[in-house]
């Protein structure tokens, strides 16, 4: 156990555990955290998670490649476009499938709208945390406006399936283009909304300045990635770092904020929006003619045996998806690296010594997804 | 009236007990709706024209369900915390000068009872929570505590300097000294001390910190405590507390409405009645209701912070200034 900075003249401080969870309005799912308590002071947090383990990576390797896809977009709920996007990578690197340019453009299109819409659960639901229960009704208002755009593409509005081994299901229709540049219009001005009533509320600048200090040592000691360890000064983004699909031909910034604080952490991601914003934008300009989808795509996947691997930048971080063929029309193994887990590792040593409400603004700000963490 | 005294006291106490049963429920109302307002969207509509059956329907369930009393739970106190809860409401409203003649209890030493009355609410969510054998409760019952003692002082110096501009502490005759157009109430009176709306702020801050609403509801913190004190409470348990929570912020601002903007006067000075009570009453609900919906929660050592080392300061200042004025003066 880690010792309390707080603890009085060398005498052991009377402890109680709480049992935050699984059922907790704070922690957004079933995750369980044993906390250690003094007082109101948080010493030790102990996650406890695996309530909702779906064995996703046993379940693949006893499905084909094509029917394991779906699983892909149940495992982050809110990012399921960026899921999909590492495994059908995965999967074309190992089978040498090259996917016709305009699905790539539209997978980004599609990809960074989900971003958008998963960081607006995020901004509504941090805000929840902290008290304040507009934002959330503000930010599903937005958010509204992306899901019928990928209902409209895919069918789904939540679970998308909309990426296929070799390119897309289906071609977007000329609505889905116009709705796509009214929501970019209509997004610009809400951001400076957001700024004005959220971010410059003194309240909430109190509650968030200085706040759960996560160093960048601590990022890379667990492997975090996404906007947590780009608050904390490391500018890390695999769409730049490990670059995929047509990100290298789209001019984009990634917001880096040093303090490292759950400020920097909220800056990061609302600065993230915009540069989403940017990007759909250059892609709808540049948006090629032709196919969406691969001319000799085999019915059946074979893939050669092999090790092949496909990391993408999800909402959360970085999504890795390693598959090991046999030769089979059956992956060997699927290993899935997700972000929620290595962000969550932070929270034990991060969390000690802080007040039961920075810990809980602490954890609304590593943005967790349960089933990302439990897969 | 000519009712015998002790019957004129059941009426006014029945009376009020109705009052602040429907403000109560309609209160819940308007704050729904206010809610949906500012959240773009249409609140409770399916109840009754524009929801207003919503409140019955809440209500009829409350009753129905059981009132659990959890294992291990001490019986005696979580029982009597609801009671003690709604108590000071009541008793603080019969205090209240509605109108010129309109009022329960006309005491020489009204503003100092309520205070006295008020404090009970503190005793009894800590009871509440303490009873209630949980974790989350306990911890909002320690925040209750602190919260409470930190912002009654500053709250009773802001108190204090209206006794020493009125010279008396009795409500009824607080208010007819503000007789006369509105710059004749206690919050224009800058004569008599030039930071009177100040004053009022900071009174009107500290209410919302005594009534535990947001951006101070610490005790109930849904995001951090679940349901804070109340989280064992069930049925009509958890209404009792609900309704004590509409009592005491129709109790914190019907002393405001009389402290500083002069009770049941009217504006112009002419047309007086319980009327213009209830108007600027309602003002500062809805004013209470407003601030919840658009701000976050503060932090807890935020908040003691801004009491020790804002309020408390600021409103001892306008006491001594107020005090040296009335002595040049």
């Amino acid at each position: 156990m880690s010792t309390a900075p707080f603890s009085r003249n060398g005498t052991p401080p009377e402890t109680f555990v709480l049992n935050l969870g699984p059922q907790h309005p704070a922690t957004h799912g079933v995750l369980r955290v044993k906390l250690t308590m003094d007082g109101e002071y948080v010493m030790r947090a102990e996650p406890v998670c695996g309530y909702v383990h779906r064995m996703h990576e046993k379940m693949g390797e006893n499905r084909t490649w094509a029917q394991f896809l779906p699983n892909t977009s149940r495992i982050d709920y809110l990012s399921a476009m960026n899921y999909t996007h590492a495994f059908v990578g995965a999967v074309e690197r190992g089978a040498g499938i090259a996917v016709p340019p305009r699905a790539e453009y539209l997978r980004v299109i599609t990809s960074e709208l989900n971003r958008i819409s998963s960081h607006l659960v995020w901004f509504g639901a941090f805000l929840l945390d902290l008290g304040g229960f507009t934002p959330l009704l503000y930010a599903f208002d937005d958010r509204e406006q992306i899901l019928d755009l990928l209902e409209g593409v895919c069918g789904a509005r939540l679970t998308y399936c909309y990426y296929r081994f070799g390119g897309l299901c289906n071609d977007v229709d000329d609505n889905f283009i116009e709705g796509t540049r009214a929501f970019v219009r209509r997004m610009q001005p809400r951001f400076k909304l957001y700024h004005q009533l959220v971010t410059e509320n003194i309240i909430l600048r109190k509650r968030l300045e200085g706040v759960g200090p996560i160093t960048a040592e601590q990022c890379r000691k667990y492997g975090a990635s996404g906007p947590v360890c780009r608050g904390s000064g490391i500018p890390y983004d695999l769409r730049r770092a490990e670059p995929y699909s047509i990100y290298p031909e789209l001019d984009f910034d990634i917001p880096v904020f040093s303090e490292g604080d759950c400020l920097a952490r909220y800056l990061v991601r609302m600065e993230e929006m915009r540069q989403s914003l940017r990007l759909i934008e250059q892609a709808l300009n540049r948006l090629p003619d032709g196919p969406v989808v691969a001319e000799k795509v085999p019915r059946t996947i074979k893939m050669a045996p092999g090790d092949y691997c496909f990391a993408v930048e999800a909402a959360r971080g970085r999504f890795a998806v390693r598959v090991v063929s046999d030769g089979t029309d059956t992956p060997y193994r699927v290993k899935l690296r997700t972000p929620s887990f290595s962000n969550l590792s932070l929270f034990e040593e991060t969390s000690a010594g802080m007040m039961l409400p920075d810990a809980l603004a602490l954890m609304g700000s590593l943005d967790l997804v349960i089933p990302d963490i439990d897969r | 009236m000519s009712l015998p005294e002790p019957f004129r006291l059941l009426a006014f106490l029945v009376g009020l007990m109705g009052f602040v049963a429907l403000n109560a429920a309609y209160l819940v109302w308007v704050e729904r709706k206010t809610a949906g307002r500012i959240q773009r969207r249409p609140g409770p509509t399916e109840v009754g024209w524009a929801g207003l059956l919503q409140p019955v329907a809440d209500g009829l369930k409350l009753l129905s369900k059981q009132f659990i009393v959890p294992p291990g739970a001490d019986a005696l106190l979580f029982r009597l915390a609801p009671l003690l809860v709604i108590a000071p409401g009541l008793m603080g409203l019969a205090l209240m000068p509605f109108g010129e003649s309109l009022l329960a209890l006309d005491v020489n030493l009204g503003l100092l009872m309520v205070f006295a009355f008020g404090s009970i609410n503190v005793l009894a969510l800590m009871v509440g929570g303490w009873a209630s054998r949980n974790k989350y409760a306990i911890i909002s019952a320690a925040r209750v505590v602190s919260q409470d003692i930190a912002y009654e002082i500053p709250m009773l110096l802001a108190a204090l300097t209206l006794m020493m501009v009125a010279g008396t502490l009795n409500l009824s005759e607080i208010v007819a000294l503000q007789e006369g157009p509105f710059w004749r109430w206690n919050l224009f009176r800058l004569d008599l001390n030039p930071l009177m709306p100040l004053t009022f702020l900071i009174f009107y801050t500290c209410m919302l910190a005594e009534t535990n609403r947001a951006p101070f509801d610490m005790a109930e913190a849904e995001s951090e405590l679940v349901a804070g004190a109340f989280t064992e409470y069930a049925g009509m348990g958890f209404g009792v507390f609900f309704m004590a929570e509409y009592a005491n912020i129709v109790l914190g601002c019907s002393l405001m409405t009389v402290l500083f903007l002069g009770g049941w006067q009217s504006p112009f000075g002419a047309y007086s009645g319980v009327w213009w009570f209830l108007l600027k009453l309602y003002f500062l609900v809805f004013s209470v209701i407003w601030v919840r919906w658009t701000f976050p929660r503060t932090q807890f050592y935020n908040l003691l912070n801004l009491s020790w080392e804002i309020l408390i300061p600021f409103s001892l200042f306008t006491l001594i200034l107020t005090a040296a004025m009335m002595k040049v003066m």
